[in-house]
């Protein structure tokens, strides 16, 4: 018995070694990081915007979760730098980014957020002024330098004087300068514009005029900037009309030619002289890989000589033109530098996406959602009040069908909780998680299945102690073979969970999880707590003596009434055994008492 | 006879319920029932399809002032009718102070505008008409990795399971009575016309779960009761356990429902449509039958499968192997 004792002690003792630590784990996550004692909640209880995006990717390809992680990463940083720090943005199943802003997200975060589309080079072959209550972008007549035109240049050349705005009174042109070993011979603006031909069918090139139809022309007088749909991607080998990200200008573009793809890298510098001191002037510099240098030396050396706006050419982000710098010199290495009187953030916000253009990802808005903060609010008290109901009405069931057993039940049941709720938060504090609505059904549900655990082992003791054995031995017997079921069922419990979690998305995630980690304590506590338990009242007087209230009465659990030597006895087959069946069943108490101390004293 | 009498009896065997012996009368039940659903569902016309499956958008508004009754719908369905067609949108009560409207997709400044109209409509403030948007393509995302997990998981399942019980004919019965419990409450779904939304497919992804978890505890029962060298049939060990194991089945629905029937009323009565309701029902409905279908159908389909089997020979038959190996 003693042994006994330090087993049910040491039981306790790990229990609570479990607990203490997750507590532990939990409490220096609240001293070091920003911990926290109650678990995160998710938008659809908290209140907010969920938006889930999928990558828009050509037929019979897929996104790799490094990619979709460096997505992850650049819209983190774009979301964060415009001050809302509390957004979240995370994939999930390995092919959907999911995006959390509490709250209702303004139109400029939105657009940030869906910015997030793939980028484009195309030819600008009319430029026009949007809008009707938009004022043209006069930049020599506003003579403020942060509105001059941007302009590609050579980095090499870093020619100060490329910076000259645009002539063009329409605004939003931008200059190129481009990294050249070999001075450019066709110097910028020089070249008369090739004569336009009035009907040509194909165009030749994708500066063409040719490209602009009848029916585009008419397109495009009639187009206003809100009839941007930055959702369907464009036809990437026609020309097409669309406006610049400030709804101010409007293009007519020509096919694509460069991918965003083929931008290796973009940064925000300097611009140094030549002999490599900053002047101060911020631009951006952009790296082609090997592919889009070719393609970009083409452009440049095509567009260079042209006149005005076919010199420039547009980076399309999200159907919309980014910039539309003009090339001032040819770029045959792949590396250019777009000035324009940036500011440092102008360049670097430029910059940042212009690196995104390097995933070949185009993101789509595949659901979104927005819960106000007083549904979130009904929705998590309406989970609780249901929990609660639902956990009464099991105590309730508990007592009258195990008496006083059932109390060990509800003790299960409450160090079940506190033990989830530990762990809960402590991976919401530690990995972030975040209970949503799913996920508190998830707990509801585990109550019914925790609770069976306690309903199989009682079963099980009950079953013993009908075989006539005394209450310790019962405990022991019947754990041994209720543990093994118990096992089996919660590892096809867990099973599922963990399927489904690693392999469905969205709400289905949240709720595999709490399945999951609620299966694992299920069985924890069941181990190290109701067992043990049991294993000590077994020994008190109350319990072990068998008191009629105790839920473990051998006589009222029939234990009286048959030795066990006729253990399955009644169910041997054949007519005899119904008819021997049917007249104990028409026995009356006394005489079956009468029998059966008949049978004890045989 | 008090309940503990009643477990006793059918623990001794003394009261049995011919669960195996009265097969072909369960698997008959069992066949109509699922036909009841599968010709219910077709005759219905399909599952009705949430908008996270057909694509579209959804307002909700909670917390209008009434004067008690229900909120007057019609000035929402005039502010609708100004932004999409006649029959794109529905309008519908949720629960004693809200609204919630479906639609067919509208766009960002619609939903802006849609949401001022409804929120100035009903004095409540803007940030009280919640919206969400889902592309037609979402649903049937969830819907295929849902579908894919449900695959996997069931392969795995019955592995394990023929693992653990030592035979692949448990994992086969458990799996016929898994496939009851799908027909049936998609049946139910089908047959009312419940809205099928992702979270109506989280609560039948758990019921395969709970279904399978059912028929080990049971299973594991019959394994020991036909453990080798036990005296008797099949059929009638197998029964005794079912038998045996009725308490704890009763018991162990009941306590599973209580939680389960509580999210429902508080997700029916308090809140209106939403995810808590969709999860419940489906909960409620198959959880009733997962522990149905194992009684009813998985062991006594494993009785079936073990016709004309005694356990005498069958051990006779492991110990060979064993000794073999």
């Amino acid at each position: 018995m003693a042994k006994n004792r330090t087993r049910v002690g040491r039981a306790l003792i790990w229990l609570f070694v479990i607990a203490a630590a997750v507590a532990g784990l939990n409490l220096y996550a609240v001293q070091t990081e920003d911990g926290s004692w109650n678990p995160k909640l998710a938008l659809d209880l908290e209140g907010g915007t969920q938006i889930m995006l999928a990558p828009l990717t050509e037929e019979g390809t897929s996104v790799s979760s490094e990619q979709l992680q460096q997505a992850v990463g650049i819209m983190r940083q774009r979301v964060n730098a415009s001050g809302v720090s509390e957004a979240e943005i995370t994939t999930q199943g390995g092919q959907n980014i999911v995006v959390s802003i509490p709250g209702t997200p303004d139109q400029a975060t939105r657009e940030r957020l869906m910015a997030s589309a793939k980028m484009e080079f195309r030819s600008v072959l009319v430029m026009a002024a949007a809008g009707p209550a938009q004022q043209p972008v006069d930049p020599s007549a506003t003579g403020d330098p942060a509105e001059t035109d941007p302009a590609v240049s050579d980095p090499a050349q870093s020619d100060p004087a490329e910076s000259e705005p645009a002539e063009s009174g329409e605004g939003g042109g931008s200059e190129i300068a481009t990294e050249t070993e070999e001075p450019t011979d066709e110097p910028t603006e020089s070249d008369p514009a090739p004569s336009e031909p009035a009907e040509q069918p194909e165009p030749e090139n994708p500066s063409d005029p040719a490209w602009v139809t009848e029916d585009l022309a008419n397109e495009f007088a009639a187009f206003t900037c809100d009839m941007v749909d930055r959702t369907k991607p464009m036809p990437s080998d026609e020309a097409v009309v669309t406006c610049d990200t400030d709804n101010t200008v409007k293009y007519i573009l020509g096919p694509v030619e460069v991918e965003g793809a083929d931008i290796a890298d973009a940064n925000a510098g300097q611009v140094p002289t030549q002999q490599g001191i900053p002047t101060g002037e911020w631009a951006v510099n952009l790296e082609f890989n090997g592919e889009g240098s070719e393609a970009f030396h083409s452009v440049t050396q095509r567009i260079t000589s042209l006149e005005q706006p076919r010199n420039q050419f547009a980076v399309v982000l999200d159907n919309t033109v980014l910039i539309a710098p003009q090339s001032n010199v040819v770029i045959s290495n792949g590396q250019a530098r777009i000035t324009g009187g940036y500011t440092q953030e102008g360049a670097e916000a430029l910059a940042d996406q212009l690196k995104f253009g390097a995933l070949p990802i185009g993101f789509q808005v595949q659901s979104e959602e927005n819960i106000s903060p007083r549904l979130g609010e009904s929705q998590l008290m309406g989970g609780l009040i249901a929990g609660l109901i639902g956990l009464i009405l099991v105590v309730i069931y508990s007592l009258f069908q195990y008496r006083l057993l059932g109390l060990v039940t509800v003790a299960s049941l409450v160090v079940a909780a506190g033990l989830t709720y530990l762990v809960i938060t402590l991976l919401s504090s530690v990995q972030g998680y975040r209970l949503s609505l799913a996920g508190v059904t998830g707990l509801m549900v585990a109550i019914g299945i925790t609770a069976d655990s306690f309903i199989v082992y009682f079963e099980r003791v009950r079953d013993e102690l009908r075989d006539g054995k005394m209450l310790i031995n019962a405990v022991e017997s019947g754990w041994q073979r209720a543990v093994r079921t118990i096992l089996a069922s919660d590892a096809i419990n867990f099973l599922a969970a963990a399927v489904l979690y690693l392999l469905a998305v969205g709400n289905v995630r949240g709720f595999a999880f709490t399945l999951g980690v609620t299966t694992v304590i299920d069985f924890v506590v069941v181990a190290l707590f109701t067992h043990p338990v049991l294993q000590m009242l077994a020994r008190t007087k109350f319990f072990g003596g068998g008191h009629p209230w105790s839920g473990l009465n051998p006589d009222a659990l029939g234990a009286v009434y048959r030795g066990r030597a006729q253990f399955r006895k009644p169910e041997a087959s054949g007519k005899r055994a119904k008819s021997a069946k049917e007249a104990t069943r028409r026995q009356t108490i006394a005489e079956r008492k009468k029998v059966s101390a008949q049978e004890r004293e045989d | 006879m008090s309940i503990t009498q009643f477990g006793n009896k059918l623990y001794t065997g003394e009261k049995s319920y011919p669960f195996v012996g009265k097969r072909k009368t369960w698997f008959t039940i069992a066949a109509v029932i699922m036909l009841i659903c599968i010709v219910g569902t077709l005759v219905r016309g399909g599952f009705q399809l949430g908008i996270e499956f057909t694509g579209g958008s959804e307002f909700r508004v909670s917390g209008i002032q009434t004067d008690g009754g229900p909120v007057d719908i019609e000035p929402a369905e005039a502010i609708l009718e100004q932004h999409v067609d006649e029959n794109d949108y529905i309008v519908s009560n949720l629960g004693q102070d809200g609204l919630r409207i479906e639609s067919s997709s509208v766009d960002d400044d619609q939903t802006n505008a849609i949401k001022d109209q409804i929120a100035s409509e009903y004095g409540v403030e803007s940030g009280d008409v919640t919206s969400s948007h889902i592309g037609p393509s979402w649903g049937q995302d969830v819907s295929n990795q849902g579908l894919r997990a449900l695959l996997i998981f069931i392969a795995l399942a019955a592995l394990v399971m023929a693992l653990y019980f030592r035979t692949w004919k448990m994992s086969v019965a458990a799996l016929v009575a898994l496939g009851f419990d799908m027909v049936v409450t998609a049946g139910v779904y089908g047959i009312v016309g419940f809205e099928v939304t992702p979270a109506a497919l989280i609560g039948f992804l758990t019921i395969m779960a709970y279904s399978l978890y059912d028929t080990v505890v049971v299973f594991d029962k019959i394994r020991e009761n036909t453990a080798p060298g036990s005296s008797g049939s099949y059929d009638e060990n197998i029964n005794l356990a079912v038998n045996q194991t009725l308490m704890r089945s009763i018991n162990t629905s009941v306590v599973a429902l209580l939680p389960v029937a509580s999210i429902l009323f508080i997700g029916a009565f308090v809140l209106g449509a939403g995810t808590l309701r969709d999860i419940a029902l489906a909960l409620l409905i198959g959880m009733f039958v997962g522990t149905w279908s194992t009684i009813f159908i998985a062991a006594p389909f494993y009785a079936q499968l073990r016709k004309g089997e005694s356990i005498a020979t069958e051990s006779k038959r492991k110990q060979e192997r064993g000794a073999v190996v």
